[in-house]
Order: structure tokens, then C-alpha cells, then sequence
């Protein structure tokens, strides 16, 4: 029976996928995993085998990296979002007509309840989350996977609520457009 | 006013994925969703991708 230290310390490289993904620099990824492994080892008894191992260090590694993205929220500053925004709406890459209509109506995604837990779709969001822009990929996943309330982002970040919308409103639409491109157009029926 | 173009209307979905939208605009969503073919279509996308996220969130990795 491997010991549980060694069961956590063969979960590092996953857990750093998650904090990479969320974090977007390797060097407080590094840290939020590093906190993550020496809490789960300084309090073994709080596992309780009620889940899987990999889920309670996961509930352990979005605490830290909360903490780190408080600890650095100043870096992520309204200057660094404008720079990397293009002046583009991004809704305009859906296709209107002049009038405010659709150019083309959107294309059915069907209904692909089952599809959307396969691994292989799994793999599809992963790498559209990694393809957004770091600061707005950053804010996105602040909001959808560690679910923190826009208020709560706002506060930790200085951001106003305006700025913040801009910024999931653009992601949204960006991963909207990756999934269609990477999954639904190859999946959906005509 | 009630009146909303498919682009306004899609910016407000998408908006609704983050805030409370005014009554104002709730009306002229639900209006214009009874009127157009092509607004709902696109609901339904954001809608899975609710879901998808949902999924995501919960997805511990193979």
C-alpha cells in the first residue's frame, strides 16, 4: 500500500496543470503547489476518505491560489487589461448585418448533455481556457472555476464592475468561439 | 423601448452569464426571444456552455 506522502507527491504534475492553467506564470504556480503539498502533509488526518484524494487537494490548491492571486491582485492592474485588448468588439466576429442582425443564423450545437463530460471535451476547454489572454483568462477562471462572486474580484483586484464585465464578456465570447471551432462544428450534425 | 437588434440581444445574454440585467432589459430579451429564429439558437449556446462549465469545474482529470 503506497503511503498517502507518496500518493500526494505523484499528484504534484497534476496539481501544477490546474494552478498553470488558473495562475498563468509558472513561478506562483510552483508556490500555490508547493503550499498546497506542505498543507495536505502537515494535516493528514483532515483527509478522511470520504473523496478522492485528488478532489481534497484540489479544494486545498484553490484556497492558495485565492491567497496568491490576493497576495499579487495590484499586478493585475486596468493598464494591463487594455493592453491586451484589441479595440474589436468581439461580437462583431459572430456576423451582423448592418442592422443589428445576424448575418447567418448560429449554427445548432444540438443537444450534447453527454458529450460534455467526455474526456476528449474535457480536453477541448482545457486548452480554450489556456488559449485566452492571460489577465482575462485569469479573471475568467477567478469567476467560473474558483467561483468567486464579481464583487469579491472587484474588491481583491481594484477593479470596477465595469471593467471586470468588459473583460468576462469578451472571454465568454472567446470560448464560445473556441469550442465551436474545436468540438461542436466536428460534432454537431447539420 | 422594446425593440432590440441580435446583436444587443446577445450582448445581453452573455451579460446575464455575470450580473442581474435591469427589468427593462428582462422584457425586451424575452420579446425579442418570441420574435427572432435566430436569438434563441444562440441562448442555447450560452446555455451549454453553462453547463459545459459546470462539468469543468467538477472534472478531476482522467
Amino acid at each position: 500500500m503506497e503511503s498517502l506522502n507518496q500518493q500526494i507527491a505523484d499528484l504534484r504534475d497534476y496539481l501544477l496543470k490546474f494552478a498553470r492553467l488558473q495562475l498563468r506564470n509558472e513561478a506562483w504556480a510552483e508556490d500555490a503547489v508547493s503550499e498546497t503539498v506542505l498543507a495536505a502533509l502537515g494535516k493528514p488526518q483532515a483527509f478522511d476518505h470520504r473523496s478522492q484524494l485528488k478532489t481534497w487537494l484540489v479544494g486545498i490548491l484553490k484556497h492558495k491560489i485565492i491567497d496568491l492571486l490576493r497576495q499579487h491582485g495590484r499586478e493585475v492592474t486596468v493598464s494591463s487589461i487594455s493592453s491586451e485588448n484589441d479595440e474589436t468588439d468581439p461580437l462583431d466576429y459572430i456576423g451582423y448585418q448592418a442592422d443589428g442582425h445576424f448575418t447567418e443564423a448560429p449554427a445548432n450545437w444540438g443537444n450534447p448533455e453527454q458529450d460534455l463530460s467526455s474526456r476528449q471535451f474535457m480536453a477541448v476547454m482545457d486548452a480554450c481556457a489556456n488559449q485566452l489572454p492571460p489577465v482575462q483568462g485569469r479573471l475568467f477562471l477567478m469567476r467560473e472555476w474558483l467561483e468567486l462572486s464579481v464583487e469579491d474580484i472587484c474588491k481583491d483586484l481594484n477593479l470596477t464592475p465595469t471593467n471586470l464585465y468588459v473583460q468576462l464578456h469578451r472571454a465568454r465570447l472567446r470560448l464560445r468561439a473556441c469550442l465551436e471551432l474545436n468540438w461542436f462544428a466536428r460534432t454537431s450534425t447539420p | 423601448p422594446l425593440n432590440r437588434t441580435c446583436k444587443e440581444v446577445t450582448a445581453l445574454v452573455i451579460a446575464r452569464e455575470d450580473r442581474d440585467l435591469p427589468l427593462r432589459e428582462r422584457l425586451a430579451l424575452r420579446i425579442h426571444m418570441k420574435l427572432c429564429d435566430s436569438c434563441p439558437v444562440f441562448e442555447r449556446q450560452i446555455l451549454t456552455m453553462r453547463n459545459a462549465m459546470r462539468q469543468w469545474r467538477g472534472y478531476q482529470g482522467p
